[in-house]
């Protein structure tokens, strides 16, 4: 379902090719700012290839994104999340050496424009709404996957995006764990925070996203309503025959 | 929301770091003054200990805060040398060839990150080595170094004998002060944090907002010029430049061995291991090839059981940040302590 969108993400034709398998074919995705999206699809779907093209990881084979309507296809990740697209990865990846603050310093400090004591604030105003206060001083190395699933999220939100990236932030996450992840991101959303989120735990997702993406070999199969895409024929197929709960 | 945020403050000096600042003043004060109650030997030792420090703690930087491990950095150790004998043949003073070699050094150094910094882990090691081999045989094929004859830097004659050795150990404590607080400055701005967070995830890095390539070229370029500075005062202290022995690898070697035995990617921890260094060539060098081998061996062990190197054990045990480069969140009615 793709739409111009003045203030949001628009990708069109976004085809990616590793060696002689195709990985995203002709993907066409528009997303508004203020949106919650959800992407679901079983593994090799193309799921994390395309968050990391609207992130900017890799150059494309073929077609374009407008952030809000400005071409940011040739903008590398640094670039993009200078522009308010950020991600988190699915295997976290702290920065082992330095403590949860450097961490999230580190992105309060590069991703906006900020003076010092901004960028302190946003540092710990981020670590805070990511629940990491009792472990600020401690090394990244030490963390367990919690806190290191949580760190991602605070180092995205220190960029102060507009535009969230989450790819399956909660997985490996207890129920517990997951309930306190969705409450975060629910006030995430109350701030105004457009988020794109790759989760294969849909009962977690479906709290938060209020448009659903499946993806299946490369291709987007359904968008839409949630309800309404987990009923799609094609998405159940695409999960091995299966409903998905 | 708020009470937590407002309830915590951020930290960089401790006591203990305010202390060691005044403390390294003095210390620095006290070998600016040796010229007048030490002996010639003694001044020429301490400026070899200078000399030890800035390369341990410029390759530090490198490898320990920067994650550039190279075996060639005695491709700016011997260019430092090389062209200061070059401008001094042009009839400048000695010592003001030294500062101009050092620059030169530090720009032809950045064309060289260009090509270099493609490189990752053990390729830009060897590769850098690569660069030092290629460099040493293009400064041979210059007619004035005669080959691996060498030259003397004979323009140091203008100056007698013990005017000498005070310039050039007044000049290498100097360099060494000037170049220990700019890496300091630099790694405890944002750009320090940076050149950490490349080290340890450079994709995590660029994705939020960092750019690695300028990064890691500044370092490379910090880098190359501290250890310009290094082989150029060498030069003055040794009088003769032979190319096989500033291109020499064991420069590399000597580097890493301080670096780990102090404690890699501790600011703390490269000034410690260039005084043991010092301090076992001191002691030891007389042993011929066995001096060597236990160099050797004491790296290897050092980095198989004590990977932090000593100064980062003392680090975790007594929690000294005697030169904090880091950050510290600390509740607010509990500043200026030093406990974490």
């Amino acid at each position: 379902m793709t739409h111009a969108v003045s203030n949001g993400l628009l990708a069109s034709d976004l085809v990616k090719n590793f060696g002689s398998v195709s990985v995203l074919k002709n993907i066409n995705f528009s997303m508004n700012a203020d949106e919650a999206v959800g992407i679901v699809g079983p593994n090799g779907a193309g799921k994390t290839t395309l968050l990391s093209a609207l992130a900017g990881a890799f150059q494309l084979d073929q077609g374009s994104i407008l952030l809000n309507n400005q071409d940011v296809t040739e903008k590398c990740a640094s670039a993009r999340c200078n522009l308010g697209v950020v991600r988190t990865h699915q295997i976290p990846k702290p920065f082992d050496g330095m403590t949860v603050f450097e961490n999230v310093l580190v992105a309060a400090s590069y991703g906006v424009d900020a003076d010092k004591q901004t960028a302190y604030q946003h540092t710990l105003n981020a670590i805070q709404l990511s629940g990491m206060e009792h472990v600020a001083n401690r090394q990244a190395e030490s963390l367990g996957l919690l806190d290191r699933k949580r760190l991602e999220l605070a180092r995205a939100l220190a960029t102060q995006p507009k535009i969230l990236l989450l790819d399956e932030i909660a997985g490996g996450l207890t129920e517990a764990e997951s309930v306190q992840l969705v409450d975060t991101i629910k006030e995430l959303r109350r701030q105004g925070i457009g988020i794109i989120w790759i989760e294969h735990i849909v009962h977690v997702l479906l709290q938060v996203a209020e448009r659903l993406i499946c993806m299946d070999s490369g291709e987007i199969i359904a968008d839409g309503e949630p309800q309404a895409v987990l009923s799609n024929p094609q998405v159940v197929k695409a999960y091995l025959g299966g409903g998905i709960e | 929301m708020s009470q937590w945020t407002n309830s915590v403050t951020i930290q960089r000096w401790t006591p203990s770091s305010r202390y060691a600042i005044v403390f390294a003043g003095l210390v620095l004060v006290l070998l600016a003054l040796a010229p007048l109650f030490a002996s010639n030997g003694l001044l020429d030792r301490l400026t070899a200990l200078f000399i030890y420090v800035i390369l341990a703690a410029m390759w530090n930087a490198l490898a320990g805060y920067g994650g550039l491990i190279s075996v060639g950095q005695q491709a700016f150790f011997g260019l430092g040398a090389y062209f200061t004998i070059r401008i001094a043949d042009l009839g400048l003073d000695p010592f003001i060839s030294v500062a101009l070699a050092a620059l030169i050094v530090g720009v032809i150094s950045y064309p060289i990150s260009l090509v270099m910094l493609r490189l990752k882990g053990g390729e830009f090691a060897i590769g850098m080595w690569v660069v030092a081999s290629i460099l040493h045989l293009m400064v041979n094929l210059d007619g004035l170094i005669q080959g691996e004859t060498g030259i003397s830097l004979v323009s140091l004659n203008h100056y007698d004998s013990a005017q000498r050795l005070t310039i050039i150990y007044l000049l290498t404590l100097g360099s060494m002060a000037g170049l220990l607080a700019l890496l300091f400055f630099v790694l405890r701005s944002k750009t320090g944090s940076a050149i950490q967070a490349i080290r340890d995830n450079e994709e995590a890095a660029t994705s939020v907002g960092v750019k690695p390539e300028k990064t890691k070229q500044l370092l490379f370029v910090i880098a190359a010029f501290g250890i310009g500075v290094a082989g150029a005062l060498w030069l003055t202290s040794a009088t003769t430049f032979l190319p096989k022995t500033y291109f020499s690898v064991q420069w590399s070697a000597y580097m890493i061995f301080m670096v780990l035995v102090g404690g890699i990617g501790k600011f703390e921890g490269a000034i410690l291991g260039a005084i043991i260094f010092f301090l076992v060539e001191t002691w030891f060098s007389s042993t011929g090839v066995w001096y060597l081998v236990s160099l050797g061996a004491i790296a290897i062990a050092f980095s198989l059981f004590l990977p932090k190197g000593i100064w980062g054990e003392l680090e975790r045990r007594f929690n000294w940040h005697f030169l904090p480069v880091g950050y510290q969140v600390v509740e607010k009615n509990k500043i200026n302590t030093d406990k974490k």
